[in-house]
């Protein structure tokens, strides 16, 4: 086990990797009662289509999802969901379109429930029955999702933007797709991404390393699995399919979001470039920007108004967006701040305060365990450590942020999806 | 972590909790008004319109750019209803000293560009903007709308609103449209200095600086704090019973694909002297989590809804059981949540139940004291009318509730209404007045 302190945050970071693949990080917290773990696969709903051994494999959409579901259930005819609770934690699991992470959090029986959770994520058990019965409980949610403009107004950009990408489809999958899943179904896709070596176990606490390291050695299988490889679809364009999509839902003022695709960095470069793009983003639409200010003193914005930059099973995506009666005007009045930073750059002044305050929300978001251990689980997936961020961002450059809007900010990139109100009659 | 109270100015409290386990410290203002229809609005309103500018820092642009420098420190605008007691004011996370380069301090800085949000607006005349306040009432209106978007918060706040009719709690923490259209800046000015001069005020600090130097600093960014009679005469009306004999029930249609049912109860007697315990143990029993009666077999055990879970508002004596579900399993659904109820008040509630709800109360209780967020939550709703303990002594009591005093609690309770949000709205036919 590597250890590595980091002390301008406070904080210490435990790593290794077992022979059979599985990393494990462990936040030591000495002095708080609570206890976080998650157990994470890099699977999610855009992982429809791989290959392993050779051999091209295509599934449904909704399968990690659905799998994800079904894990919960054991043989002995228990839910882990229950056990946990029954045992004073609190747990749960959500599926993305790159991650399935399943997790709990408790202040008591820390290793039992730890060992609960390895146990249930790697033990499949799946019949017909069972299988079919929860087709009911996801249709639900499938139908919960589509009556939520937020989700709408995601997808629709995500449409509008890929032509191929499985990113397009939601995470759930549809009524039909989840009723081609067999329980044979499920037990290949298990066999294939949760393997150790396609695991990672993050656990915040007050705990030892080496405890945590013992418990995953004794429980998990010592070979280490061949990892599939996914297969996204051929490169996207840069530029978006369609420009605008409209859609009437029952909502109160428009709901609207901006995107533009970006090629993503990986290996080496990945972390800076989310911490580049996140500080461009900052600078260009954040809380203290003239874009916002100004866009939100005139009525066209309100707080609803958010930005990112999102990394995902091969993509990157600028998103911001939130509610205005006139998305449009948003939309010129960003293609116009960005014309201004091409021409005559940030305010130098304007950089190194946004430098403070990207620093502080990052120390603010040390503060969330759930978050940290998400944060290192899919920045081990992607091929960084998200403590390092603070270091890189002191030596990030107002040039480099200059460069990312003018590479990749341009009017033609961007595509506007909007949700509108069906008018009420009086 | 030891909480210190003391009154740092006439009628203002700070409720001090050392801690050095955060990477950030926590800073809370609260004004406390009673919760009524005419004036929630008003209240709501104004640390929205303060957050715009102050006389140093005049608009956005120039208050944003100071809170970057202070590292990112962040002050909110922060409306609550807790029971009947409308707290209105700021919440700001301030990074520490430890962690900063050269160990610079930015909470005194930070309290007194909060204390200047509150004391000093930018004002013309005296008064404060119009084009704030205009702008800033036009986003709380827009809130207020917005509640329809996310149904499933939408169908609790109905029921809420139906159930508390004929009370003031039914208004919600924002006030209603029709008050929140009428506001102008001269009345929202007079309105502001009125809250200024009667209001007790509730502070609250959780970090690494002494209780010395948080009232001291606390002070100094207050000194200006024009103080009057303090109205102290703040309370919630605790009904007991339902409004009718037989439940009422009400159906709302929107162009929805799935089915809210919510379903409100009066608390009852238990709310002539809370036993706060009994009733978080009662609530995880019933509806509270994923081992409680409704989640397992509402859910889990006859798949009528996507989820099923209550909720008990122990200030003001109520409980809401909400479900989404298909539109036609909203009968078997309803029949089996009050079954399940049934069942509660005859004491069917086996071992493994309960101790799943006690261990699970007592945890979340526990792990309160690891979120700044959460323990300003639970001071502040205990220095307006809870019990005088900590987190982790209310965990201790909750893990000696006994069945009896579980279905104590749900015989107790009085069922009020029903509410269903239904699909079919939004054609041709017009929607009556209901």
């Amino acid at each position: 086990m590597t250890t590595k302190a980091y002390p301008r945050l406070g904080e210490t970071l435990y790593t290794t990797t077992l022979p059979n693949g599985l990393t494990i990080h462990v936040v030591p917290k000495p002095g708080f009662c609570s206890y976080y773990a998650v157990l994470a696969a890099n699977y999610g709903g855009d992982h429809r289509r791989f290959s392993l051994g050779g051999e091209m494999i295509d599934t449904p959409a909704g399968v990690a999802h659905y799998l994800e579901h079904k894990m919960f259930d054991l043989p002995e005819g228990d839910n882990a969901l229950n056990l946990l609770s029954a045992n004073g934690a609190d747990p749960n699991a959500f599926t993305s379109g790159s991650i399935t992470c399943y997790y709990f959090q408790c202040t008591e029986k820390f290793e039992e429930n730890l060992r609960l959770l390895i146990h249930f994520v790697t033990t499949p058990y799946f019949t017909a029955e069972t299988v079919q019965k929860e087709q009911g409980i996801i249709g639900q949610e499938i139908r919960m999702g589509e009556d939520s403009p937020g989700s709408a107004v995601y997808y629709n950009l995500l449409k509008q933007l890929y032509a191929n990408h499985p990113i397009r489809d939601r995470v759930v999958g549809t009524v039909e797709s989840i009723a081609q899943i067999t329980e044979e179904t499920l037990y290949a896709c298990h066999k294939v991404f949760y393997a150790p070596s396609n695991l990672c176990l993050c656990v915040e606490g007050d705990v030892d390393g080496a405890a945590i390291e013992a418990i995953a050695r004794e429980m998990l299988p010592p070979e280490k699995a061949e990892l599939p490889v996914a297969d996204f679809g051929p490169e996207e364009s840069l530029l978006p399919q369609e420009t605008l999509h409209r859609e009437c839902m029952a909502v109160s003022a428009p709901q609207f979001l901006i995107g533009a695709k970006f090629r993503p960095v990986e290996g080496e470069g990945a972390l800076r470039q989310r911490i580049v793009a996140q500080l461009a983003l900052r600078l260009l639409v954040g809380s203290s920007s003239r874009f916002y200010t100004s866009l939100y003193a005139d009525g066209t914005l309100n707080r609803d108004f958010d930005y990112e930059a999102d990394f995902s099973a091969g993509t990157a995506t600028v998103i911001l967006g939130g509610e205005s009666e006139e998305p449009e005007t948003v939309l010129a009045a960003l293609n116009e701040r960005i014309a201004e930073v091409c021409k005559s750059g940030f305010a130098p002044d304007a950089f190194e305060r946004a430098k403070r305050a990207s620093y502080g929300a990052r120390l603010r978001g040390l503060e969330d365990f759930d978050s940290v251990c998400v944060s290192l689980a899919s920045g081990q997936f992607e091929g960084y450590c998200p403590f390092d961020a603070p270091g890189l961002l002191d030596q990030v450059t107002k040039a480099e942020c200059e460069a990312f809007v003018r590479e990749n900010l341009q009017p033609e990139r961007f595509a506007l999806s909007i949700i509108e109100g069906k008018k009420a009659e009086a | 972590m030891e909480l210190t109270r003391s009154e740092i100015l006439p009628g203002v409290w700070l409720s001090h909790l050392r801690s050095d386990k955060f990477k950030t410290a926590c800073l809370s203002l609260n004004l406390l008004t009673q919760l009524q229809r005419d004036t929630a609005s008003l209240n709501a309103l104004i640390p929205y319109v303060l957050r715009r500018g102050t006389r140093r820092y005049g608009d956005m642009e120039a208050l944003s750019a100071r809170l970057d420098e202070l590292y990112g420190t962040a002050i909110e605008p922060v409306v609550r209803r807790i029971g009947e007691i409308q707290c209105v004011g700021f919440y700001a996370s301030i990074p520490e000293g430890d962690f900063l380069p050269d160990g610079q301090d930015v909470l005194h800085d930070a309290a007194e560009l909060m204390g200047e949000m509150l004391l000093a607006p930018n004002t013309r005349g005296g008064l404060l903007l119009p084009q704030y306040v205009d702008s800033e009432r036009e986003k709380m209106l827009e809130m207020i709308r917005s509640r329809i978007n996310e149904k499933r918060g939408y169908a609790l706040f109905r029921c809420i609103e139906e159930m508390c009719c004929c009370e003031d709690f039914a208004v919600g923490r924002l006030g209603s449209e029709s008050e929140c259209e009428n506001i102008h800046y001269k009345k929202l000015t007079r309105h502001y200095h009125d809250l200024l001069q009667t209001c007790p005020i509730e502070l609250f600090y959780c970090g690494r600086a002494s209780q010395k130097k948080v009232v001291s600093v606390l002070r100094d960014a207050l000194a200006t704090l024009p103080r009057g009679e303090i109205n102290y005469d703040i309370g919630t009306d605790v009904r007991m019973n339902a409004l009718e004999d037989e439940a009422r029930t009400v159906e709302e249609k929107l162009d929805v694909n799935q089915g809210k049912l919510v379903i409100g109860w009066r608390l009852g007697e238990c709310m002539e002297e809370p036993d706060l315990a009994a009733m978080h143990v009662f609530n995880a029993v019933f509806g509270g989590g994923s081992t409680s009666k409704l989640f397992m077999n509402v859910r889990e055990k006859l798949q009528l809804c996507y989820y099923a879970g209550s909720l008990i508002d122990t200030h003001k004596g109520l409980m809401l059981v909400s479900s989404g579900v298909e539109f036609s399993d909203k009968d078997a659904a309803q029949a089996e949540i009050f079954a399940q109820l049934e069942a509660m008040k005859q004491g069917e509630i086996s071992e493994e139940e309960l101790e799943a709800a006690r261990s699970g109360v007592a945890g979340d209780l526990r792990s309160l004291e690891d979120s700044q967020g959460e323990l300003e939550g639970f001071y502040l709703s205990q220095a307006l009318d809870g019990p005088d303990c900590s987190p982790l002594e209310l965990a201790e009591l909750c893990e000696n509730v006994s069945k009896e005093d579980v279905a104590a609690i749900a015989r107790s309770v009085d069922c009020d209404l029903i509410y269903f949000l239904t699909g079919g709205g939004e054609s041709e036919e017009e929607d009556d007045d209901d």
